[in-house]
């Protein structure tokens, strides 16, 4: 019956193979040209490694005098309390926003101006936007406050208006076919389908907003990164490995919490 | 009959006490926190019509000024699909160390958590900072400090996808004969194959813009542009620098989007 030999070839997923062998090369190229454009001289890159190792020398071990463990202390406090504030504004200003950039809730135009400003803030980075209120309203933790409240805009209304868009519109209409008000038909109908959510992704932000507070002082937005950057520039490397230290503690610190709450909520 | 009517109540007493002292804890937690910070703001109406003036002074944006951006633009786009690939290759072994079934021993499994957390507790910017000592400013310093990032990124969530393998693949391919090496390749890597490029293509929009910021400790991209024009407070030429990020980031955005679906 066999009247050639026919040999197994592994499925692909681009149906025809000329286009996975295309599809391979092109992201070799890209990579290649990228790699010409960036500088990475593979010379250079192993002196800069080579070099590393006397770096790491000089940035162990940690330390700090008292007075820098007390700047540390006072910094990382503001962080936290920065992204603490900032977590409570954006929440605020998210939940009107997301309620408009809902699909089923929101007219057409005020649906694609909040879809505008959400891609708008998640956009751009921390620092950039950290950058620009610092020339707005001044060096300081307001600032940065204003920031986190940005960015936690966008990240949040983004996702709860993507949970109001999934939300079982028969019982939206069950309670306003009882007789409810608008208001009442949104505390009623809506609010208990998304409230477990809520919880989960407010914790899950206030998480991501205290990695965020740790790092915008480096543009003076307030906080522990005004502390990092002297420290770098002084070229002060035992002070930073400490500073670090206390960033990593931090942020390992409200991602168990956030994990725990989470955990529990969802 | 009905002397007392029960009036219906969503929760019950104990659920009442304990969401009202959670309540009371958060915002008891908020107002300290403003006390506590010195916003050194004696007047702070005037907050919004600073804001507003800033925005006003970057318009009309300055479209003569894209010709300058467009190298440092390609720049970005090349830290980040460098950063990604580096990223990828260290993020494979990190990941198998990681992953409870697949590291060699308890040693090497903390190692792989330790590396995981490291990478991802320290921001880009600041990898960046302690690059741009190691390697001089420059783009090569940005695209190493984005490995660096995003070796954690990927090795936990890969790790997790490796966790979740069907292992009785793992052991048929070991039985019919072959190599450590041979056992990843076909009994590990075709199961978590989508999940891998699922994620690094995730993980190349989040670089893009990660990249977009380097230029802030002479890590090179757009934001040496960025920041330069800020310095010297040429606002419209600041805000066609924020319109041509917003637009590469919408655009990677959607396409990582739908490569994500497709691969899914």
């Amino acid at each position: 019956m066999a009247a050639g030999n026919r040999t197994w070839e592994r499925p692909t997923v681009f149906r025809r193979r000329e286009v996975k062998w295309a599809v391979y090369v092109g992201i070799v190229g890209f990579v290649l040209w990228s790699g010409v454009g960036v500088g990475a001289d593979p010379a250079r890159i192993a002196q800069g490694l080579g070099s590393a190792g006397s770096l790491v020398g000089d940035f162990l071990p940690p330390s700090a005098t008292p007075r820098q463990a007390q700047r540390i202390a006072d910094k990382m406090l503001e962080s936290v309390a920065m992204a603490m504030v900032s977590t409570l504004t954006g929440i605020v200003l998210s939940v009107p926003i997301a309620f408009m950039a809902a699909e089923n809730l929101s007219p057409k135009p005020l649906y694609a101006i909040n879809r505008g400003f959400i891609s708008i803030s998640r956009a751009f980075n921390a620092i950039i936007v950290g950058i620009i209120a610092v020339k707005a309203i001044g060096f300081g933790p307001l600032a940065g406050i204003l920031t986190i409240t940005f960015k936690t805009v966008g990240f949040f209304s983004k996702l709860l208006a993507e949970d109001l868009e999934d939300i079982d519109m028969g019982s939206v209409n069950a309670v306003r076919a009882s007789g409810a008000s608008p208001i009442q038909t949104v505390l009623y109908g809506v609010v208990p389908q998304i409230i477990p959510r809520f919880a989960g992704l407010s914790v899950y932000r206030w998480d991501i907003n205290i990695r965020t507070s740790t790092i915008i002082g480096i543009v003076g937005a307030g906080g522990i990164g005004s502390v990092l950057l002297t420290a770098f520039n002084r070229y002060d490397y035992q002070y930073v490995t400490a500073i670090l230290l206390a960033i990593i503690a931090v942020v390992l610190v409200a991602e168990g919490v956030s994990a725990v709450v989470r955990r529990r909520y969802t | 009959m009905a002397t007392e009517q029960p009036t219906w109540e969503r929760f019950d007493r104990r659920r009442r006490l304990s969401r009202f002292v959670l309540l009371l804890v958060a915002a008891v937690t908020v107002v300290a926190s403003w006390r506590f910070m010195d916003t050194g703001v004696a007047r702070p109406e005037t907050i919004p019509r600073e804001i507003a003036d800033l925005l006003t002074r970057m318009y009309p944006p300055d479209v003569a000024y894209t010709t300058q951006i467009v190298q440092p633009l390609i720049e970005t786009v090349q830290i980040a699909a460098l950063g990604t690939l580096g990223a990828i290759l260290l993020a494979v072994p990190v990941a198998l160390l990681a992953a409870e079934n697949t590291t060699p021993n308890a040693a090497t499994f903390w190692l792989g958590k330790l590396i995981v957390t490291v990478s991802r507790s320290v921001n880009t910017i600041i990898w960046a900072l302690f690059f741009v000592v190691l390697f001089g400013s420059g783009p090569l310093a940005g695209a190493v400090a984005i490995v660096f990032r995003s070796i954690g990124f990927l090795g936990k969530l890969l790790g997790e996808e490796i966790e979740e393998i069907d292992f009785g693949q793992v052991e048929a391919v070991r039985a019919s004969g072959a190599s450590s090496a041979q056992i990843l390749l076909y009994g590990v890597l075709p199961q978590v194959k989508p999940a891998l490029v699922g994620l690094s293509i995730y993980r190349w929009d989040i670089n893009i813009r990660d990249s977009t910021v380097l230029g802030f400790v002479g890590a090179g991209g757009i934001g040496v542009e960025l920041f330069r024009a800020v310095n010297a407070f040429a606002w419209q030429s600041v805000a066609m620098v924020l319109i041509v990020i917003l637009g590469v980031v919408v655009v990677t955005e959607s396409l990582s989007a739908y490569t994500r679906g497709l691969v899914r």
